[in-house]
């Protein structure tokens, strides 16, 4: 038990409802004076909606925030910082066009006789980098420095406003090693002067080489919080991704990998490479099958299917169909190549929500066809009403905006979409996040029975229960590699997470 | 005939989607009624010669050139983009017209040698347009420039090459085939009305009876979801910014046969203005769906207002302030947002009292 005077933030019962979701239940968060401490969780798990009730981006429904003993609520960041709780974002929150010193003092720039005053306002700059051990010439625009450099001016700039407590949301995806550990000194350094830190991150190797406890979160709800040092990675995995749907599923027919794996695999990626992005992997699907992506978040799940599907081009390795090369660079492309994408975020990429149910089930059919060779009217309707029946879509009328539709119709329709297309193979990227359980259910049977169709399934989920309950076969993913595959009745939680908690060898 | 059963039977989805166009009709009607009560004689209609006259008649004519650029900006404004180098095209096509017909007269010869045929007058100018318009599509579409500055740099551009074409003069022409464009009679009607007429439904047809115009708007509407489903978004775009282009030839041929001048300086100054707010008054406010008939609606608005202060005997200056004043007030009307806060406002009202 640690000492109660210790804690500098308790946050007890915070909740926060969206429309449609519970994005935080009941959620429990305590930071220690001089803390680092880690904030875990898959997407979606709530860590960034904590942080934005935290900051005042959002006001919570229930709960308390308490900083220091006394009761905390901010109405902005702007107003959270003031109060001593900074937050560094991923995508750092400054202005590339002006000067290193503007940037740590817009806002609270020193004046002099009602006009700034530029001297002071540059060594004052100065000494605030000093503190983090950078010399910089902080005259100079912000953009004409490294993103790692861009990232200390950020928390360069938090820590000068007096924080007590600093969040880092995910400050490491777009650094180098020695920028990382370069970092990591940095907050150390913070850590000794008394400040608190939470620490966002998906990269547990940081997590073990930073941070003194562990809070997990999942799907909005506080799982618990741990000493880095007492939790062993499995374990940590295990809390993140967790056993969900504990209700009974019916028992899935997977069990078929030994005759599917006879037969010839029609889509073959050989050393597929993307830059950068992806390390070299090759990856074989057969008709018939179910092929799972696990890993955490930043594994290299959704940019693997986003590669299958030409969204983004290889730059090294060979695709194959049949046995024969092709070359697809476009998703237009691909759909021509019977290849069909539901991705991650339905809104921005799947619906077009201004446009009604119908227009959007038939348009991909249309879009194969030329622009003049149309689908009657009533054949779009007779589409349209066999996939709203089959798939048991909940619309008031197929004329209605895809928009107004909840989360899990807006899946389906994707799905009817392309099942109206007849694809070969499916990438299914997260399909049932954020929808309920009883659709998730039944996108779950529909992807079974696509698969009795003879069509193939590349199923992307975070969720291992899911993964175990559905593939055939599951090729695991970590840090934007593929590292194992595993088949039949190997397939289990406890296998997967083992060969995702070994630690990454080489590399460091 | 089969085939053109067939293609009677082909009924694009978004066929029904026209969007809801009753306040600009609204607001245009009002224009009308205003005159029916204050100027005499607006609503006279007569014969002279078989051609028809009349305020009317001219209202729909000195409109064409609006109307035709609106019809291209409208899709342009679908797939969420503008083109504000209409403008810049009418002077071009103009010039190029003009130019073809009097091919020296820049270098100060006054005759005109062998007469231009009409085919060359009309095809070299509309092509150019289109090529024109293109350019623009390509620099939004492929280079990822925006719109607004990618068609800023013709609108810039394009006045200083129909200078170049011009030598700078005002150039003057006798083309009796030509001016029929500008100010001949079919049917008794203006013949620019009846090109207007024709670029309508050919465009209504290409956009609600084949799936073009539901590509448009799905493109308008999510560029990349879209995309995910195999639209080709970039080709459309482009060809949208080309088909505005060539719509905005043609206004510029109109213009330069009815005047038998091509005015480099001033050909289709501001007009794309006035295209963009017949457009935005017409219903077509954001990327996605879209209304050719609202901007039909939008541009006899601002003709009609303009022939109204015109006939009323208000000077000329004025025209542009009371403009503003009234496509501000239709555009609120048309603000769905305002429209559900006044209702909200009335139904508080009414549980006050």
């Amino acid at each position: 038990m640690h000492d109660l005077n210790n804690n500098l933030l308790e946050i007890r019962g915070l909740s926060k409802s969206f429309p449609g979701v519970k994005a935080l239940d009941s959620v429990n968060f305590t930071l220690e004076r001089g803390e680092i401490h880690a904030l875990m969780g898959e997407n979606g798990a709530g860590k960034s909606t904590l942080i934005k009730v935290l900051t005042g981006v959002h006001k919570k429904d229930s709960g308390y925030i308490k900083l220091e003993d006394k009761n905390f609520e901010a109405s902005s960041p702007m107003d959270a910082a003031e109060k001593g709780i900074s937050t560094v974002y991923q995508e750092i929150n400054l202005l590339p066009n002006l000067s290193v010193a503007e940037n740590i003092y817009i806002g609270r720039h020193p004046m002099k006789m009602g006009l700034i005053h530029w001297k002071a306002l540059n060594s004052l700059a100065q000494k605030a980098l000093s503190k983090l051990d950078l010399d910089l010439d902080v005259t100079l625009p912000l953009s004409s420095f490294s993103t790692a450099i861009q990232q200390m001016v950020a928390i360069a700039r938090a820590v000068d406003i007096q924080a007590k407590i600093l969040i880092l949301d995910e400050p490491t995806s777009s650094l180098d090693m020695t920028e990382c550990k370069n970092l990591f000194v940095t907050m150390q350094k913070l850590k000794q002067e008394g400040i608190s830190i939470v620490f966002i991150t998906h990269f547990l190797d940081q997590v073990y080489e930073t941070s003194d406890r562990i809070t997990v979160l999942r799907n909005g709800r506080f799982i618990g919080e741990y000493e880095t040092a007492k939790l062993v990675r499995f374990e940590l995995i295990s809390r993140m991704l967790g056993k969900e749907l504990e209700q009974a599923m019916e028992s899935s027919d997977k069990k078929t990998a030994n005759d599917i794996s006879e037969k010839e695999p029609f889509i073959t990626l050989d050393n597929v490479e993307q830059k950068g992005v992806l390390k070299p992997f090759d990856l074989e699907m057969r008709e018939g099958e179910i092929l799972g992506l696990a890993g955490l978040l930043g594994s290299g799940r959704t940019e693997t299917a986003r590669l299958i599907f030409g969204i983004e081009k290889l730059t090294a390795g060979t695709v194959k169909l049949d046995g024969n090369p092709v070359n697809i660079t476009s998703p237009k492309q691909a759909i021509e190549q019977s290849i069909a994408f539901c991705p991650e975020d339905r809104k921005t990429e799947g619906i077009i929500p201004d446009l009604t149910v119908r227009e959007n089930i038939v348009l991909p059919l249309q879009a194969q066809k030329s622009f003049f060779k149309g689908i009657t009217r009533k054949e779009q309707v007779k589409i349209t009403d066999r996939f709203i029946d089959l798939l048991k879509i909940k619309v008031s009328d197929r004329e209605q905006k895809a928009g107004t539709l909840s989360g899990g119709n807006q899946q389906k329709l994707i799905l009817a979409r392309w099942m109206a297309m007849n694809p070969r193979l499916l990438i299914l990227d997260e399909p049932t996040r954020g929808i309920d359980v009883g659709a998730k259910a039944e996108i779950e049977k529909l992807i079974f029975r696509l698969r009795a169709e003879g069509l193939s399934v590349l199923f992307i989920s975070s969720e291992l229960e899911e993964i175990v309950h559905i593939c055939s076969r599951v090729a695991i993913l970590k840090d934007r590699k593929k590292i194992d595959e595993l088949s039949g009745d190997d397939i289990s939680e406890e296998n997967i997470m083992k060969i995702l908690a070994q630690e990454s060898r080489a590399d460091i | 005939m089969k085939g053109l059963i067939k293609k009677k039977k082909i009924l694009m989805a978004s066929g029904s989607s026209e969007q809801n166009i009753l306040y600009p009709w609204l607001a245009f009607v009002s224009i009308l009624l205003f005159n029916l009560i204050f100027t005499d004689g607006f609503f006279n209609l007569e014969i002279k010669n078989g051609h028809l006259f009349g305020s009317l008649v001219d209202i729909l004519n000195r409109g064409t050139p609006i109307m035709l650029i609106s019809i291209g900006m409208t899709l342009v404004y679908a797939t969420g983009g503008v083109d504000l180098s209409v403008g810049a095209i009418i002077a071009i096509s103009g010039a190029m017209a003009a130019k073809l017909i009097r091919p020296d007269y820049v270098k100060g010869v006054l005759e005109y040698g062998d007469q231009t045929s009409l085919l060359i007058v009309l095809l070299i100018p509309l092509a150019l347009s289109f090529i024109l318009g293109l350019w623009n599509g390509f620099l939004v579409a492929y280079i990822g420039v925006q719109p607004i500055i990618a068609t800023l740099i013709l609108m810039t551009v394009g006045r200083g090459i129909a200078q170049l074409i011009t030598h700078g003069q005002i150039i003057v022409f006798e083309h009796s085939t030509f001016q029929y464009i500008g100010s001949g009679f079919f049917l008794g009607l203006p013949f620019p009305i009846i090109l207007v007429i024709l670029v309508f439904v050919f465009t209504w047809a290409l956009t609600r009876k084949t799936s073009t115009g539901l590509f448009i708007e799905a493109s308008g509407a999510n560029e990349k979801a879209s995309r995910y489903m195999g639209i080709p978004v970039r080709m459309i775009k482009s060809l949208t910014y080309g088909f505005s282009g060539f719509c905005a030839g043609l206004a510029g041929l109109i213009i330069t046969a009815d005047i038998k001048a091509a005015d480099a300086n001033n050909a289709g100054n501001f007009m794309e203005l006035d295209a963009i707010a017949a457009v935005i008054i017409g219903g077509t406010i954001n990327g996605g769906r879209f209304s050719l008939a609202g901007a039909i609606t939008g541009a006899l608005i601002i003709q009609g207002l303009t022939t109204t202060i015109i006939t009323r005997g208000v000077p000329p200056q004025v025209v542009l302030v009371f403009k503003a004043v009234i496509i501000i007030i239709v555009a609120l009307i048309q603000s769905g947002k305002l429209r559900n806060k006044v209702s909200k406002l009335m139904h508080t009202g009414e549980k006050i009292s």
